[in-house]
């Protein structure tokens, strides 16, 4: 799933303080999975909003809509029928829902509520961790199904480096907490599996071209 | 290994020739300062065979080791370009590769680099488009084969002595001399180690590199940084990445009074540079004196590594 965090309020009231009818308006799936963008958090930015505002002294109207799924026009609609009546537009979505609305909604003014992340799974409670980088060549299946593109700091694609000690990256020294090190895990795991002669095989530089290299991507399925 | 020569560098000829070869290092400034580099360099113009160009070490943003690796080529100096992948993309990389080689820089020590966390600029985007073992393979297919990465030809081959490091003290220990012979196989012909401290440790490492074969296929350095003070002993334990430090030498320096600390550090190097030449397979060794060059001489004097073989460069 697409992870985000919650803008500051007072970025957000930064972006919003010309306006005072707003929606905000949240998505359901990925960014409601990381208590970022559902439609609990629209309701909180909501009133933080009213009550932030009020404090300096300035009445705000502000609107709440919450659907499925905001990367999907369908589902957009009904948002895009409620905005009508308001002067701005802070979406809770990623990046992604963002800027369908954007395009959808010429004139109106429209603003991110929160910082799109990564691509990760949910690894506990409250704790999120990045996965995937969208290189659209996938190497899991040479890695022992962890994905150094994504988990090394260094892109190694014939890690682990002279940085890796005692399971953890070199940068876990001045993050000053524990970030594993993916070739140490991908070492453990092919031992396991009997595979660690993959190890010894040379991998060429990637093809970064279907990883964005070539500017913007799409997909066309063909019917 | 074949009597021809790659690069036809001094530092390859003494290797070469059999004998112990000696590098030292020398880091480029955080500003234009070239008069202070000179000066350093100066140090290490007649007691090492080749000095190592540092290419932003630690992500530090310093003058770049192409421009430090001419200075010292007019200096008579013969340099040891380090490259890293974090900065530069395979379009950077090679082009800074034959830009080296028309300047007349004949050694090239491919590294992946510190991450640039450490650096002054950690707000930096890192490139990573490439790391150490894909620049060997491409730096050896550009000068061996005459083709770029794409397959483009190359106009004039790149003639360079390559080299890269190796971390025995790195994790996990049992894959480290595997992950040498990667970078041998991938086209190093010498390999510079970390700074080694953990004497047993790296002759464990010596010793699976000789039974794997690689000590006759590579030009083996040993890395050796005299400890200057407890403050530095204590640093590099902590925070360099990859470093092993045992307490024994902390404890040694802790030891002999203030005043003869820096001496004490001197004396464990030469007991290090000895220990090391007597292992099987090692063939020379690299002396890291960081921001201590003026050292340098008499640590390589009383490694009994003076005077230095009189060897031109094609």
């Amino acid at each position: 799933m697409v992870v985000g965090e919650r803008k500051s309020l007072a970025e957000i009231k930064d972006m919003l303080r010309p306006y005072g009818k707003i929606l905000v308006a949240g998505c359901d799936t990925c960014t409601a999975e990381c208590l970022a963008g559902g439609r609990k958090q629209v309701a909180e930015l909501a009133a933080a909003l009213e009550m932030s505002f009020r404090l300096e002294g300035k009445e705000v109207a502000v609107q709440e809509i919450s659907v499925d799924r905001q990367c999907i026009h369908e589902f957009l609609l009904d948002v895009i029928d409620k905005a009508q009546d308001t002067e701005a537009v802070v979406s809770i979505a990623c990046g992604a829902g963002v800027q369908s609305l954007a395009e959808r909604l010429p004139g109106k003014p429209i603003f991110p509520g929160i910082n799109t992340t990564f691509i990760g799974e949910t690894a506990n409670m409250g704790l999120w961790q990045e996965r995937c980088r969208g290189c659209g060549d996938c190497v899991l299946g040479a890695t022992a199904g962890l994905c150094p593109v994504t988990r090394c700091a260094k892109v190694l694609l014939n890690g682990p480096c002279g940085g890796s000690q005692n399971g953890l990256c070199e940068v876990s020294a001045v993050l000053k907490c524990d970030v594993p090190c993916v070739w140490a895990m991908i070492y453990e795991r092919l031992q396991q599996l009997g595979e660690l002669d993959r190890l010894t095989d040379y991998c060429p530089p990637k093809d970064w071209r279907p990883g964005g290299g070539m500017g913007p991507r799409q997909m066309v399925r063909e019917h | 290994m074949t009597a021809e020569y790659s690069a036809g560098s001094k530092l390859e000829k003494i290797f070469k020739s059999g004998q112990k070869a000696v590098t030292g290092e020398c880091g480029p400034p955080r500003g234009a300062d070239v008069e202070h580099f000179r000066h350093k360099a100066n140090f290490l113009k007649n007691c090492v065979d080749a000095v190592n160009l540092t290419d932003n070490q630690t992500a530090v943003v310093r003058f770049c080791s192409m421009a430090a690796g001419r200075i010292l080529l007019d200096m008579g100096i013969e340099p040891v370009m380090q490259m890293v992948t974090r900065d530069m993309n395979r379009i950077a990389l090679q082009s800074n590769v034959l830009g080296a080689a028309a300047l007349g820089i004949k050694n090239l020590l491919c590294l992946t680099g510190d991450h640039q966390s450490f650096g002054d600029h950690p707000q930096a985007k890192n490139v990573h488009d490439m790391d150490s073992i894909m620049l060997l393979h491409t730096v050896k297919t550009m000068r061996d084969e005459g083709k770029m990465v794409s397959g483009t030809e190359v106009q004039g081959r790149p003639a360079m002595f390559l080299g890269a490091a190796a971390n025995p003290f790195a994790d996990p220990a049992e894959f480290r001399v595997i992950r040498m012979g990667k970078k041998i196989a991938a086209g190093a012909q010498f390999i510079q180690t970390q700074c080694i401290y953990n004497m047993e440790r790296f002759r464990k490492f010596m010793e699976m590199a000789n039974d794997m074969g690689l000590t006759e296929k590579c030009y083996i350095m040993a890395g050796i940084t005299p400890l200057k003070s407890v403050g530095m002993a204590n640093y590099m334990k902590k925070f360099v990445p990859g470093l092993d430090v045992p307490d024994s030498y902390i404890t040694r320096l802790k030891g002999v009074p203030k005043e003869n600390v820096a001496a004490e550090g001197i004396k464990i190097a030469v007991e290090q540079i000895h220990e090391c030449l007597e292992m099987k397979g090692i063939s020379g060794i690299h002396l890291m004196a960081i921001e201590w060059e003026e050292r340098a001489p008499e640590i390589i004097e009383a490694a009994g590594l003076l005077p230095r073989p009189q060897v031109e460069a094609d």
